[in-house]
């Protein structure tokens, strides 16, 4: 992970972010990504965002559990500790199946929670830098990469045409770090440096 | 928007055809009762048990129909409103594969009798002396409930699958964004569903299906054959919205309508399994006798090759294919599953049905092959004359812009 530096815009109103985001990615700028304050629908597909492969994770996730439970069990029914109840064989496979599916739906479940955890970078005790304090309240925040061939002034210009009720430039870690939030000072440092 | 749906000469005379098949049929299955030649009691059983068979499934999978039309009605859901007509006109058709059902049901508790003069299909009717259990169940189990329930399922069904019809097209005449007819269809909706689960969910599976096994009873046996008639009454949605895409019609209809279709195979079939499981696993736990003999027959004895198909047909081919999104949004793969899927809910009935009156001597061959092409030929007729009746959009439904944006 690395510190970058970022062109911020806010903006007030979806109905001004949509044609935004639709404007700078035709303009050819990298939007790193979109801060909202609640879900909106529709965003994902305008920023240009494909579909994960978190279902297939999540098929792979239930066939271990599958494979867990109704190896476990019959390890443990058959070869381990085989005793007979209920006068039923030893390998009596419809009495396994519920444990088998809750087993697969365990597994399947927590599994995709965690990758979904990790691709949204949203586990506990991860920090990432908050661009806008009001991206949580009202404002939708959309953060741009800059590099060294772009000039500083044409994004802000360019984004404050797109209808952005405030804009800024911002050194930032781009991605995520365990811990407390010491990173803030550096960037204070850093951005003050900026303005 | 107007979408009229004119029936190709194709479709026609093949349900034509197909209707002549299943009438050409009967007549043969009449003639070689009456020529004598091995009209045992078995052959007379299979005539009835076949007939039986395929006008209660055809009357629960139509039923479907306006099952789906309430649940989505009461839940305010546009999804379905792009193809309304299709479940519509499949309601209002429920009344003929009822009727049909009731006469058939109705013959075989008044003059079935096998040589014995005892009543194969329906041992309730004939008990012998000192049948505690089935002297026991007749306060319920008896000519009267029989005739009295059935006549109110059926009546209250062709009710109901005519009204939504009739309501829905008047809709289409009535001011614009008026939405007095709106709230009458959800109040309706509640009273339907109701209906349903007293009917459908209950008192229709367990005297037309489940009292042929008369001695033994499952709590849960209606809602096995609600699942397996919902998932194949889906598909046949799937199938007639297919084939109006494929005849020009329906353009408001788009993957993502077809996709939630998809994806209610997908999710019943799995619910169809849980549920036929369910049943099997805690009769195959306690092991009582009384509860046993069902699936003695049906697993162990001569049925065991329809027992697994059922199984690998209805959950393991849906699972495995209809699993992924790419599968349930193209054509060929969701029509493929769908003629399956109603196929394979065929030879479940068939086996909830046949090994009570057929004991091990169960055929698949030219009777019934040829009933079920008469009365799947009566469904395309009907259906599709009712389809070529009316707008297939549903204009001025007030839901239809939100349909035309919906994404599965």
């Amino acid at each position: 992970m690395a510190i970058k530096k970022f062109a911020v815009a806010a903006y007030d109103d979806e109905a001004v972010l949509f044609p935004a985001v639709k404007k700078v990615r035709k303009s050819g700028y990298k939007i790193h990504d979109v801060y909202t304050p609640f879900a909106v629908h529709g965003l994902d597909v305008a920023l240009g965002h494909k579909d994960t492969d978190l279902h297939i994770a999540g098929f792979i996730y239930g066939l271990c559990g599958t494979s867990t439970a109704v190896g476990f069990i019959s390890w443990i029914y058959t070869s381990d500790w085989p005793i007979v109840y209920g006068g039923k064989p030893h390998f009596a496979l419809p009495a396994w199946i519920p444990i088998t599916f809750e087993l697969t739906v365990l597994f399947a479940a927590v599994g995709m929670v965690l990758s979904f955890c990790y691709l949204n970078q949203i586990m506990p005790g991860v920090k990432k830098h908050v661009f806008h304090p009001r991206q949580s309240d009202d404002l939708f925040v959309m953060a741009i990469e800059i590099n060294s061939h772009m000039s500083e002034s044409e994004v802000i210009a360019f984004l404050k045409s797109t209808g952005a009720v405030e804009t800024n430039v911002q050194m930032a870690e781009e991605g995520w770090w365990y811990g407390r939030w010491d990173k803030e000072e550096e960037y204070e440092k850093l951005n003050s440096s900026v303005a | 928007m107007n979408d009229r749906f004119e029936i190709p000469g194709r479709l026609k005379n093949t349900s034509l055809a197909l209707i002549a098949v299943g009438v050409l049929t009967l007549i043969a299955g009449i003639a070689s009762l009456l020529m004598g030649h091995n009209s045992n009691d078995t052959d007379r059983a299979r005539f009835w048990a076949v007939l039986l068979h395929d006008s209660v499934f055809f009357t629960l999978i139509t039923a479907v129909s306006i099952f789906i039309q309430a649940a989505v009605s009461l839940a305010q859901g546009a999804w379905l409103v792009a193809y309304r007509r299709v479940p519509e006109a499949i309601g209002a058709n429920v009344w003929i594969f009822g009727t049909i059902a009731a006469v058939v049901m109705f013959l075989i508790v008044f003059t079935f009798k096998d040589s014995a003069g005892q009543n194969t299909i329906y041992p309730w009717v004939t008990p012998k002396a000192g049948d505690k259990i089935l002297l026991g169940k007749g306060a319920f189990l008896n000519k009267g409930m029989f005739v009295g329930f059935t006549l109110v399922t059926v009546a209250l069904w062709a009710y109901f699958g005519n009204k939504f019809r009739a309501m829905s097209i008047a809709q289409e005449s009535a001011p614009k964004n008026d939405t007095k007819i709106y709230w009458k269809v959800f109040r309706l909706s509640g009273v339907f569903l109701f209906v349903y689960a007293l009917t459908q969910m209950s008192t229709g599976p367990w005297l037309w299906i489940m009292s042929i096994q008369a001695h033994w009873y499952s709590t849960l046996f209606s809602w096995y054959t609600f699942a397996s008639a919902f998932v194949s009454g889906i598909s046949l949605i799937m199938l007639w919205v297919i084939y109006l895409k494929n005849q020009g019609n329906l353009e408001l209809v788009t993957k993502e309508h077809m996709h939630d279709l998809g994806k209610f195979m997908f999710a019943f079939s799995v619910f169809w399994t849980y549920l036929w499981f369910a049943q099997y696993m805690l009769i195959w736990y306690a092991n009582i006798p009384d509860e046993t003999v069902y699936f003695k027959l049906r697993q162990q004895g001569p049925y065991s090759v329809i027992f697994y198909a059922n199984f690998i047909i209805n959950f393991c081919m849906p699972i495995i294919i209809l699993m992924a999104r790419p599968s349930k949004r193209n054509y060929f793969t969701v029509t493929f599953m769908a003629m399956v899927i109603i196929f394979g809910h065929w030879l479940d009935y068939f086996q909830m049905i046949m090994p009570g009156p057929l004991k091990g001597h169960w055929h698949i061959n030219w009777y019934e092959i040829g009933i079920f092409m008469g009365f799947a030929g009566l469904l395309i007729f009907t259906v599709s004359r009712t389809l070529a009746k009316s707008n297939l959009v549903p204009a001025n439904n007030l839901l239809l812009k939100e349909t035309m944006v919906h994404i599965a």
